[in-house]
This record gives structure tokens, sequence and C-alpha cells, in this order.
């Protein structure tokens, strides 16, 4: 049984993570802007969120230091995310060159200052944020060990940015014009929609989960932040396909990447798997490869948003 | 008036727009030289405007050798955007054209001693073609979105290429390849002597040739037309005859058989090179996409694109005598692209500067949503697929220089309509 819960309190270690920058770029995609920038937006998050832990760990420790940190990943991640909201929405540029700038931009940035200002690239802080055991709720049997015993308080923050933006996805009015304009942009248009507003605001928000996500990447699996979160942006666009755009099936996808994820890198931690004759590389390919075998069965009928990629024109017929 | 002509090539005003964006991303480099240090700024500065031209033959030997393995990933990437793909998956081709190269480079000893090299040049061109036909076929038959394939393919490669490293060619005190025979490595017909530096091989050549290669099959070949074609509208294409299911697997083919042939051209280089096993993908992919996009997608623009950042890494590279950060580069050519997506309004810009006598027609360009007449026609609805990049760049290029005359037929003409 211990096995169970030490494989489910690693999978939220790669998934959550995963999770909060897929369901981002969710909201930029679904509002018609393709979005190939997380990936540096995560950096950034990371750096300034990381930038404030180690400014503040002499005079704050714990959860609220923790929390403000996500602030400011937040807030970081969607001032950068503006850069492709401007190129993208007002110049009605190609989607994939602002994204791909900025994705150089931002790693380049973050060596760049941290070395100008402290001599290395890597930025250290001390974790200590690491939950043991949340009083009570750890102790309820099964769900506790699971869910709240060696945990980051991101982690609820993640599962938190999933229901909301379910919610909000599906349930409100801001919601329902974000799909109008993914979909059909003249035609909300048409109905006094906004569509640049709408649009920009799908990027910031993808802009404030993609700077949360980085954070919540760096946070758990390292004690330096090195300007960069190992190509999570990527795996997560991946992630945002393999979940057709919709809330429910990126969280399902997230955590099937995530757990395949934990097999391929604690393996040995797993008796059963460690007694296998197979070598480190293969258990670190399954995740991908498995991912592959699933798409190439479910991606018959795509559910892309329409209208994704397009600049709106609001001349064009 | 000739002034006018001139704008009138579409080439020309890209060329210019292109140039304000390098001379917009320099500037924020500048700036940024300042801010850290204002004393160094401005020598470190022209040591990167200098970039390979610092150090005689041997900086440009740098350059080249820095060029060759970006110019063909970006030939890569630039292929298969031109044919409606987007190939993020040019770091996985590229990693696995550098492993088959080095792997017969070592251990096919039984390949005659001349043309070792060459083989050893086809098989990685072989291996990326393999590698870029999984996106493509997964792509044409289970319509599986190309950009999260090659993503995926990226990971497995590097793993593959990691484990297979270990099992064949392995030096393990070091933990990375071991050296290719002697009769692998590119030859330098001289080059050596000409650079005075060993670091150049006939590779450039080559590249030169792949450059044609695609040139040719782009733009003077049917076959390059049913690429394109199936790249702007898979519909229109399958009812005019052509097998758009054979078209998208060959361009993956392809832009992964460029992509391997960069990753034989680097590690057969005889430079020093070796493949690290790490779990880190091959940068040189990504930096194609950059390639790609700052070149146009048009082969001649991405061999040069490349030859530019190259010559800029380079200069890079030295300011760290000024203990200055050579990333300060990356984030010059990342303005440089951004500023890329400005070339709408870069265009109107100079075409304004250029173009003052007709003052009217400028300030309808300033606000091309309001003006019914110029929105319509001049602006594109969506840019399409096939020409990606350069349709934003070569956007709106007629809007000022269409003359007086075609806009009043085009405008009488749609009063007849209504």
């Amino acid at each position: 049984m211990s096995t169970v819960y030490f494989i489910a309190q690693q999978t939220m270690y790669f998934a959550i993570p995963l999770l909060i920058v897929a369901l981002g770029g969710m909201f930029s995609e679904r509002s018609g802007i393709v979005n190939i920038a997380l990936e540096g937006i995560m950096v950034i998050g990371a750096f300034f969120g990381i930038g404030f832990i180690h400014i503040f760990q002499n005079s704050m420790s714990g959860q609220s230091l923790l929390l403000l940190a996500v602030l400011v990943s937040a807030l970081a991640g969607a001032i950068f995310s503006l850069f492709h909201a401007f190129a993208a929405i007002n110049l009605r540029a190609d989607q994939t060159i602002s994204g791909t700038a900025l994705n150089m931009l931002a790693p380049a940035f973050a060596v760049y200052t941290a070395r100008m200002i402290q001599g290395v690239q890597q930025i250290q802080f001390m974790d200590t944020f690491y939950i043991r055991s949340v009083p009570i709720l750890g102790d309820i049997p099964i769900l506790g060990p699971i869910l709240f015993k060696n945990a980051y308080i991101t982690t609820y923050i993640g599962l938190l940015i999933a229901i909301a933006s379910w919610f909000v996805i599906n349930h409100t009015r801001f919601g329902l014009r974000l799909r109008a304009c993914g979909e059909h942009p003249q035609a909300a248009d048409s109905v006094g929609i906004n569509v640049y507003r709408i649009r920009y605001a799908g990027v910031i928000i993808s802009g404030i989960l993609a700077g949360i996500g980085g954070l919540t990447f760096v946070v758990p699996t390292s004690t330096n932040f090195n300007a960069t979160v190992a190509g999570y942006g990527f795996l997560a666009i991946a992630v945002l396909i393999f979940g057709q755009w919709r809330t429910k099936k990126v969280f399902v996808a997230a955590f099937f990447f995530g757990i395949m994820k934990t097999f391929a890198s604690a393996y040995s931690g797993i008796p059963f798997l460690k007694g296998l004759p197979i070598s480190n590389e293969v258990y670190k390919m399954i995740p991908y490869i498995a991912t592959l075998i699933v798409l190439t069965f479910s991606s018959k009928n795509s559910q892309a948003p329409r209208a994704e990629g397009i600049p709106y024109d609001k001349g064009s017929r | 008036m000739r002034r006018t002509r001139l704008l009138q090539y579409e080439e020309f005003t890209s060329f210019l727009s292109s140039l304000m964006a390098i001379l917009a991303g320099l500037l924020v480099g500048l700036v940024i030289l300042l801010i850290s240090n204002a004393e160094d700024a401005f020598p470190a500065f022209l040591t990167i405007l200098k970039g390979g031209f610092t150090d005689g033959t041997k900086g440009l030997a740098q350059v080249i050798y820095f060029a060759i393995p970006i110019i063909m990933t970006g030939l890569s990437v630039g292929f298969a955007f031109k044919t409606g793909l987007f190939n993020i998956g040019a770091s996985g081709q590229f990693t696995m054209g550098a492993f088959v190269a080095i792997y017969i480079g070592i251990k096919w000893t039984f390949v005659p001693e001349g043309i070792h090299w060459l083989v050893a040049l086809l098989g990685a061109m072989a291996a990326g073609a393999v590698w870029g036909s999984g996106p493509g076929i997964l792509k044409a038959f289970f319509n599986v979105n190309e950009v999260i394939t090659s993503i995926m393919m990226n990971y497995i490669g590097m793993y593959l290429v990691n484990m297979s490293i270990v099992k064949t060619v392995y030096d393990s005190l070091k933990n990375q390849t071991k050296p290719v025979l002697k009769s692998a490595v590119l030859p330098k017909a001289g080059m050596d002597k000409l650079f005075n530096t060993s670091n150049v091989s006939i590779g450039i050549f080559i590249v030169i040739l792949a450059v044609i290669v695609i040139y040719i099959i782009l733009q003077k070949t049917t076959f390059g037309y049913e690429l394109k074609a199936c790249g702007s509208n898979k519909e229109a294409s399958r009812y005019a005859g052509i097998n758009e299911k054979k078209s998208l697997i060959l361009s993956m083919v392809i832009a992964g058989a460029l992509s391997g042939l960069g990753g034989g051209l680097l590690y057969l280089s005889g430079s020093g090179k070796y493949i690290h096993v790490l779990d880190v993908l091959a940068p040189e992919g990504f930096s194609g996409i950059s390639v790609a996009l700052l070149g146009m997608s048009h082969p001649i623009g991405v061999f040069l694109a490349g030859l530019f950042i190259a010559h800029l890494e380079v200069g890079g590279f030295n300011i760290q005598l000024y203990n200055f950060v050579p990333e300060i580069i990356d984030m010059i050519i990342a303005v440089i692209i951004y500023c890329g997506a400005f070339a709408l309004l870069f265009k109107q810009i100079i075409k304004r500067l250029l173009f003052k006598p007709v003052e009217e027609k400028a300030q309808d360009v300033k606000e091309p949503v309001k003006s019914s007449v110029i929105s319509d026609d001049d602006y594109p609805v969506k840019p399409d697929v096939e020409e990606g990049i350069q349709t934003e760049m070569g956007a709106g290029n007629e809007s000022p220089v269409v003359d007086t005359k075609t806009e009043e037929n085009d405008t009488v003409q749609r009063e007849e309509d209504i």
C-alpha cells in the first residue's frame, strides 16, 4: 500500500504543473490564440517567483512566502504574455513567430539577469514549503496519504485552478464568449462581443497560469532554479492537445502523463519494477511512447477550436 | 518614380522590414548592455557587431562551423512551414542523424575509405527521414497533430540515442561518444589551410547544395508545388488529384532528412564534438525554428539567417572578455524574431517615409480597419498556411503602392455591383 501512496504523491509533482500550464494554454487557445510561448512564460514565472523567494527567504518562510511567490509568478507571467497578446491580436502576426521569440527570450533573460546580478545562473532557495502531513486531513484513511501527506500547497492550488477553469469555461458568460471567439469570432463580434478584449483576457489568463505553473514545477523538484523548466511548456501543449482542449480531458491527460512520468523517474523506488531487467532509458521513454499510442487511437476527431491561430480582422469578410 | 518601382517589389520591402527588425533587435541589445554596464557597453556592442570578423579567417571559420547545423535544421523547419507543417521535432531528427553518423563512422569499417564519410552522411539523412516520417504518417492516417507527435518523438529520440550510445559507441570515462574514424571525418579539401584552422571542411558546400536542392524542389518542380498545395488546402489538393497523404508524409520525410543531415555534418566535422549522454534535447533543433522564421522559410533566406545568427553568436562568445554574458545574443535574436511580427507595421512606416508624394494614401493605411476600401483587399483575411510567415512579411505590400487608378476602378466596380 505504501507503494501506491508513494506513486500518488510523486505523480502530483509532475502532473500538477502540467495541469496548470495546459489549462492556461486552454484559455488562450479556446479564445483563438495559439500559445506556444508557454515554455517561455513558465521560465519567466519561475524566475521571478524563485527570485522573490531567494530575496525574502531570510525574513519570511513557509506557506505565506510561497503564496506570495505564486502571486509574483502569476503577475510576471501575465505581463510577459502581453507581448504575445500584442503581436498576435493587435498586429495580427503569425502566432508561431512571437511564441518562438518569447520562448527564446525568456531563458536568455533569466540567465543574463541572474549572472549579471549574482554571478551564477542558478538561483538557490531553501525549501521551507514541504508539508509532511496536513493536520487532521492527513489522518483520513487512504485519501489522507494520497492527497495530504508529503505534499506542497501548490498541489491544492493546482486542483483549485482545475475546478475554477472548468466552471469558468463551461458555466459563465465570460467562458461562453471566450469559446465563441475561438470558434467563430465574426459571429461573436456580430452580437456585440469585443473579440480583441476577450482574446486579450484569454492570453493573459494563460500567462498567469503558465507563470504559476513554472513556479509549481521548480519548487517540489529542486532547490535551485537553473533558467529552465525542462521542456514542460511544450509537454503542456502536448497535454492540451491530448486533452482535446476540454478541461476534464486535460485533467485526465495531465495525470495520465504524470503517472507515466512517475514510473519513469521513480521506478527504482517501486519494488516490482526495480526487479525487471529493463534499461533506465526505456522507462524514461515510456510516457512519450504511451502518449503517442493513446493519441493514435483517439485523434480521429480533433476538437481544436476552429478559429485557432487565425488573426481576427474586424474588416474581413 | 524609380523609387516607386523599387518599392513595388515585394522582396525589397520585405528585406527592408527585416532590416528594421534587425536594427530594433540590436538597439534593444545595446540598451541592455548599457543598463548592465554603461562603461564597457559600447566596446562590447562593437564586438558583437564585428562578430565573426574579429579573429581573421579563424573567426569566419567559426561562423561557418556554428552556422552549418542551424542552417540545416532551419531548412528543415522552413521546408515544413512551406508545406503547412510545424516541424518542432527537428531536435529529435537532428539527434538521430548525429548518432547514426557517429555509429557508421565508428563501426562500419567494411566501407571503403574514400566514401566512408559519405555513407555516414547518407545514414544520418536516412535516420532523420525515418524520425520525421513518424509524425507524418501519424498525421496522414490518424489525424494526430504533428506538433505533439514531434515533441514526443524528440524525447523518444533523445532517450533512444542515449541508450544506443551506451550500448555501442560509449566512452564511459567522459560520458560521451567515442571519436569517429579518420575516414569518416568530412574531407577538408584544402579548406583547413585556406582558413588556417581545423574547424572547416567541405560541410558548408554540402549545406549550399542542400539549399539549392530545396530551392529547386519548392520553386521549380511539380512535386514541390504539390507539397505546397497540400499545405495550403488539403481538400482542394485532393480534388485536384494530388495524393495528399503521400505529400504530407514526404514533406516530413524530407524535413527529417535535412535535420538528420545537419546532425551528421556537425558530428563528422572532426572538430572534437561528441554527443554527451545527458537528458537534454539538442538545442540545434529549436534554433532551427528561429533561423527559419528569420529567413522567412525561404531556402536562401534561411541560409543567410543561419550565417547571421552564427555571426552574432561568435560575437556573443567574444564579449565575455568584457565580463558580459553571451546570452545577450539570444535576447537580441529573440527581439529580432519578435519584430519580424511587426513586419506589417514596419512596412507601412517604410512606405510612409519613402513615399511622401501620396499623402492621402499613407493616411488611409494608418487606420486600415476603418477604411473599408483598403482593408478589404490589401490585408489578408487570414495568413494561408502555405506561405505562413511569408504572408505575414509580405502582407499589405500592395497598399500604398497601388496606384490611384486601379483603386478607383475597384471602387467604381463595386458601386456597379451594388
